[in-house]
């Protein structure tokens, strides 16, 4: 049968790699290995034309503003704004913004985290609970959880509560979903050998459920810090709560451009660092599960 | 037209891997004319698949020529077919039986009408024609093998290379795929090259067994099958002649996995 | 639905049918119906400030937009999140082709598109604000831009990971460049590409409730916003339902589209799992 890595229930998903994830066999590739120089070669080449992407996109972005075909007011050259990253990486109030935006993003995270596991396997583990709670689980996770931003702000003004109700509404429905599937996700032979051996439920539960579920969870994990993260800065820009997503804002009706791209430039390693981090955990529980879990976003 | 269909003049055939370099394939070298129904076994490991792949085009040789109705096959040639082992993941999903078999012609110069004769014909000729509307993976394993057989037929090939087609089918379909195979072989005069590491099958199938050796892979032995032409699976297995064949080829083979046999100097 | 099958089925008698419609539906309006009684109940007894009771609600729901606010409002919006979603999986398949199937194109782009990607797509906004004004094109851009890196990624990856059998085989049969595009590549890549368009609904749709948030005079963003400022509760819960509703009918339309494009696909799983 065809193999697109692919997961079982979770709407049959899948995922993209990262730079330097193991690759599939490549259609443009010949079927066997190639001799060990071809091969120095090509990570070598690999690495050369990466970071000449990078590079060209430095250029073009010095270039664009500096020669006027974007308006430089709006648009600082690369080495303005890196100039400017530099600075702020030297503002104690810099990495005390980006401390509130990632204890934010933590806390959320957390509390979404024990939620979701813990209903997850609850209602996973019972049939009767699945399909009661289907069609209301199907209604409530489509809902944008920005959607929530004005009700979070009559509630709790521009406090970080109002953020986390954001941060906490969307994350949960990423690691809710994996761990119902992962809960249900046991291999019926091995639930029936457990049985067979006279494993008690509880037993059963810990010796089978658990570990079919990790993996899920791990991925669910993964996808819920991307979501935290970008929901945090959302929180920040549009409740007002203190972090980088504020001063990103602030930046920007002060007309301070460089601390504008600067800052964007910091959310965004924010956000590899954070998927870097958790596929490399995700990728340690599921070393010795062959397939790779399947994702839905927001 | 000349006799000889396809010429392999000593094939040689290295890659490395992490563990160091493979010889897949030492020196084969062996002939197969037009009409012939020729099976190459030998024991497991012994590179029979890069073989293939290397006549089929999909590879190149590191050494030596392979000649197709006197043209160097240097990319996969235009009048083979090949029908791999793993039918799961050489049938497309996305496309019915019908699809399946009508692709490969669809850049042929053919009109409407004559290709669907040539689809619907293969359909028929593998006992298919009521499933052309199904997907493959609704199918059984031996039914999926026959749509990949019927797909290599449609095309008209010049030479048709199996590559153990049948090793992933159950023995009673396995039966029954032989017969085909057989039966596609008499009735449409079809060149045939099939590797398997059944040597009861390569018996029973071939006019010729191409027995191999263990790596650095050569051709150990070039034995005549002297059945007749029609075959049985009842009858024919029974045959003394049939014993003594696949005896001294099962013999071969052992010597082979032993690296008994001795290579005779170039 | 197996060709190769030796069961027997025997229809199920009608007593059977209808008691299984009714099991289901009980299933499906349970919970819901319950939650809705209780919620009903608590607002009655104990009302809070900034939760509003069941009728309320409903009220409000219809009075705002059931009415002209449909047309000012809720239209505009649906067609900017259609047109960015429709123009992020063009751009987004387009070019992840593109760039899969060219094998120094990828490696040039993979580190900058892997960046852009994890930036989060709000950050954007204020930046599209100044450079294009609080119009239509600027929300449109924005929805695009941030909605777009799952489908490009995931092409990438589907296209440059087909199956090499199947790749093979298509090269031994000399199936012409096009047609394996069409006839493989593509096809091969559909359940992943697929997967990348469902992330671009999510975002495209947050995006939208965001453009409208703060720079906008119009939309259902802006209306949600306007409603809470002006401590009009139920009328801004309305809204979140009717965002709600938004969402789940993008899911819906998705899951109908996917079922069918990927028909092949979830037969296989079917056979598989049975």
């Amino acid at each position: 049968m065809p193999q697109p890595e692919v997961s079982g229930r979770p709407p049959a998903m899948l995922e993209t790699h990262l730079i330097g994830d193991p690759v599939t066999v490549t259609a443009d590739a010949p079927a066997i290995a190639a001799p060990r120089r071809r091969r120095q070669r090509r990570t070598a080449r690999k690495a050369a034309l990466g970071i000449a992407g990078i590079l060209g996109f430095l250029v073009t972005w010095q270039l664009l503003p500096a020669l006027g075909l974007v308006d430089p007011r709006f648009f600082p050259t690369a080495t303005e704004t890196l100039t400017q990253l530099g600075q702020e990486t030297r503002d104690l109030e810099f990495w005390r913004n980006v401390g509130r935006t990632m204890t934010a993003w933590g806390i959320g995270l957390l509390i979404a985290t024990v939620l979701a596991s813990v209903l997850g396997t609850v209602i996973g583990l019972v049939p009767f609970l699945r399909r009661a709670t289907h069609t209301t689980v199907e209604f409530l996770r489509p809902i944008p959880s920005v959607a929530l931003i004005p009700l979070a702000v009559l509630m709790y003004g521009y406090q970080l509560q109002a953020a986390l109700i954001i941060i906490v509404f969307a994350s949960f429905w990423q690691i809710f979903i994996q761990v119902l599937y992962g809960v249900a996700d046991v291999d019926a032979v091995a639930r029936d050998t457990a049985r067979s051996f006279g494993l008690s439920r509880g037993s059963r539960v810990v010796n089978l459920v658990l570990p079919t579920a990790l993996p899920y969870l791990m991925t669910g994990l993964r996808l819920a810090a991307a979501v935290a993260l970008i929901l945090a800065i959302t929180a920040e820009m549009f409740i007002g709560n203190p972090g980088l997503g504020r001063e990103i804002v602030f930046a920007q009706s002060a007309g301070n451009w460089p601390t504008v791209y600067a800052l964007v430039i910091v959310t965004g390693l924010l956000g590899l660092l954070i998927n870097m981090v958790f596929r490399a955990i995700e990728r340690r529980t599921l070393s010795w599960h062959q397939s790779v879990r399947g994702e839905d976003v927001l | 037209m000349p006799d000889t269909l396809l010429t392999v003049q000593s094939l040689k055939k290295v890659y490395e891997a992490s563990t160091g370099v493979v010889e897949a394939v030492g020196d084969i070298s062996f002939e197969m004319k037009r009409g012939e129904l020729v099976c190459i076994v030998g024991p497991s490991g012994c590179g029979k698949t890069t073989l293939l792949k290397c006549i089929a085009g999909l590879l190149r040789p590191t050494a030596g020529t392979i000649d197709l109705n006197g043209n160097r096959v240097t990319s996969p040639p235009p009048n083979m077919a090949l029908v791999f082992q793993e039918y799961g993941r050489s049938l497309f999903p996305w496309l019915t039986v019908r699809g399946n078999v009508e692709l490969p012609l669809r850049h042929k110069t053919l009109s409407r009408a004559e290709r669907d004769r040539l689809v619907d014909d293969a359909l028929v000729a593998v006992g298919l024609d009521h499933a052309h509307k199904s997907y493959p993976w609704q199918l059984s394993g031996g039914m999926q093998q026959r749509v990949a057989i019927a797909r290599a037929v449609a095309y008209q090939p010049e030479v048709l290379i199996m590559d153990e087609p049948f090793a992933a089918v159950d023995a009673q379909t396995r039966a029954d795929l032989e017969d085909l195979v057989r039966a596609l072989h008499l009735d449409r005069g079809m060149s045939i090259l099939f590797v398997t590491h059944d040597i009861d099958e390569s018996v029973y199938l071939g006019e010729r067994v191409v027995v191999l050796s263990k790596s650095p892979t050569w051709v150990q032995e070039d034995l005549a099958i002297d059945l007749s032409a029609e075959r049985d699976q009842i009858t024919t297995r029974a045959l003394p002649r049939f014993t003594e064949l696949r005896t001294h080829v099962y013999e071969q083979i052992q010597r082979a996995k032993r690296g008994e046999a001795v290579r005779p100097s170039a | 639905m197996t060709l190769y099958t030796s069961t027997v089925i025997t229809p199920q008698r009608r007593s059977r049918v209808w008691s299984k419609i009714g099991e289901n539906t009980a299933y499906a309006l349970g919970l819901p119906v319950l939650l809705v009684v209780i919620w009903g109940i608590w607002a009655t007894l104990a009302p809070a400030q900034f939760f509003p009771s069941p009728t309320e609600l409903v009220e409000a729901f219809i009075d705002t937009w059931i009415g002209p606010a449909f047309f000012t409002d809720v239209l505009p919006s649906l067609g900017r999140l259609a047109i960015g979603i429709v123009l992020s999986v063009l751009i987004g398949i387009v070019a992840g082709t593109l760039i899969g199937l060219n094998r120094w194109l990828r490696e040039l782009l993979e580190p900058m598109l892997e960046f852009f990607r994890a930036v989060p797509p709000p950050v954007l906004l204020p930046i599209a604000v100044v450079l294009m004004g609080p119009t239509d094109a600027m929300k449109i851009v924005v929805i695009v831009i941030g909605s777009l890196w799952p489908v490009l990624l995931n092409t990438i990856e589907g296209v440059r990971s087909t199956d090499s059998v199947m790749t093979e085989t298509a090269r031994s049969f000399a199936v012409t460049s096009m047609e394996r595009l069409r006839f493989l590549v593509l096809p091969a890549a559909s359940p992943r590409i697929m997967a990348g368009v469902r992330q671009s609904l999510s975002i495209a749709l947050i995006l939208m409730v965001i453009s409208e948030l703060g720079y906008s005079s119009s939309g259902l963003g802006f209306q949600i916003v306007y409603f809470q400022r002006n401590y009009l509760i139920a009328e801004m819960w309305s809204g979140i339902v009717l965002l709600g509703l938004v969402g789940v009918l993008l899911a819906a339309i998705f899951t109908l589209v996917e079922r069918r494009v990927l028909r092949w696909y979830h037969g296989i799983k079917e056979v598989e799992r049975a």
